[in-house]
């Protein structure tokens, strides 16, 4: 990417992020019920959004050569169970992380 | 919206929002500022820790992947928003398509939508303070002031903005020391890219520990595999956008009957 494209790609990030901060002052008038779709979509909407975020990461992961995704698998294991165990973000996000750093470096 | 139409029934339609706020911070508060400063500091601490250290952690993983340590800075300063970062650089990595990351940056934050829809009559009459409060809306910032138990004598509009700067602030010293930190020391080990997967398989974990029902995690979890099986891993996102959108809408009856996908 040239330096134009990166500034570009980031003005994109913010424009799509100050759209859904600035849509509802713009659109919706408080004194008209908002529409019961939007609403809807509000508590439809998040979990969704993070499960594709999760494959979004595995994008580039290949299950059927390699290593066959056990490094990442692995590692998704250890996150979630370190997170029922403490519910700590930053503790699992780090035990997971290590445990993926280990597999691929000294492992696989 | 009830508590508007009492205000409206209750006071004299001379007197606007707007100038209420103003004749009480002059009757009951010669230092407004200070005031919300003051209240607002404490209401924030929470959300320190959590935005220093998820901060630092994006600050080292961007100048891992290569970016000097002014990215990370300038997202935090113009986007500010956590997860979106961390897929902002990975876009960054990807061959070059806007149409892609702008839909995915709306998607991501649409929750925004939601938190301004709640927070409409609550920022009326801030004044020029307003745009700030909306452009420095978060997850943290939201929880905090939507549920905040603000004392009479200190002005909500100041309130809000010092806890929204504040919040903003702590989010972005930790990317910025998180991206000096990481430019000094050049982490030589594989994986660390592996910390933007633990952090949105933790969100969706505590995303799913909340629900009695799981139908919409499903949908977002098949619909990106299905995708990124028939699509390049450059060009699933978007066809997994539309897809989720198509189902959550095709299937509204159901999925509202059933409920219990959130709370």
């Amino acid at each position: 990417m040239t330096i134009s494209e990166q500034i570009i790609t980031i003005g994109c990030c913010v424009a799509g992020t100050m759209l859904s901060r600035f849509l509802p002052f713009l659109l919706i008038s408080s004194r008209r019920p908002t529409p019961k779709f939007i609403i809807y979509l509000g508590k439809a909407l998040p979990s969704a959004i993070f499960g594709m975020l999760v494959i979004y990461c595995l994008k580039n992961v290949t299950f059927t050569s390699g290593t066959f995704g056990i490094p990442e698998l692995a590692s998704i294991a250890v996150t979630v169970l370190i997170h029922l165990w403490r519910r700590n973000m930053m503790l699992s996000m780090a035990a997971g992380t290590a445990c993926y750093m280990v597999l691929v470096n000294l492992v696989f | 919206m009830r508590e508007e139409t009492v205000k409206k029934r209750t006071e004299p339609s001379a007197i606007k929002a707007d100038d209420s706020a103003k004749v009480r911070t002059l009757s009951e508060g010669l230092h407004p500022r200070r005031d919300a400063l003051r209240a607002a500091l404490p209401a924030s601490f929470p959300v320190m820790t959590g935005y220093v250290f998820l901060g630092i952690t994006l600050g080292i993983y961007a100048t891992s992947q290569g970016f000097s340590p002014w990215y990370p800075t300038l997202m935090a300063l113009t986007i500010y928003g956590g997860s979106l970062e961390f897929v902002t650089v990975s876009m960054l990595l990807a061959p070059f398509a806007p149409l892609v990351s702008l839909s995915m940056a709306f998607m991501i934050q649409a929750r925004h939508l939601f938190y301004g829809l709640a927070m409409l009559d609550k920022f009326k009459g801030t004044g020029w303070k307003k745009f700030f409060l909306i452009f420095w809306m978060s997850d943290e910032t939201f929880a905090v002031t939507f549920s905040a138990d603000i004392p009479d004598k200190v002005d909500r509009g100041w309130f809000y903005f010092f806890v929204s700067l504040l919040d903003y602030l702590y989010w972005a010293v930790g990317v910025t020391a998180g991206g000096l930190a990481g430019s000094l020391i050049t982490i030589k080990a594989q994986g660390l890219d592996f910390v933007m997967t633990a952090m949105f398989v933790v969100i969706f974990l505590d995303q799913w520990l909340k629900e009695k029902r799981h139908y919409t995690a499903y949908i977002g979890l098949l619909s990106a595999a299905v995708c990124r099986l028939v699509f390049s891993a450059d060009s699933f996102m978007i066809p997994t956008m539309v897809l989720i959108l198509v189902f959550l809408t095709a299937l509204r009856k159901p999925l509202e009957k059933k409920g219990g996908f959130i709370e």
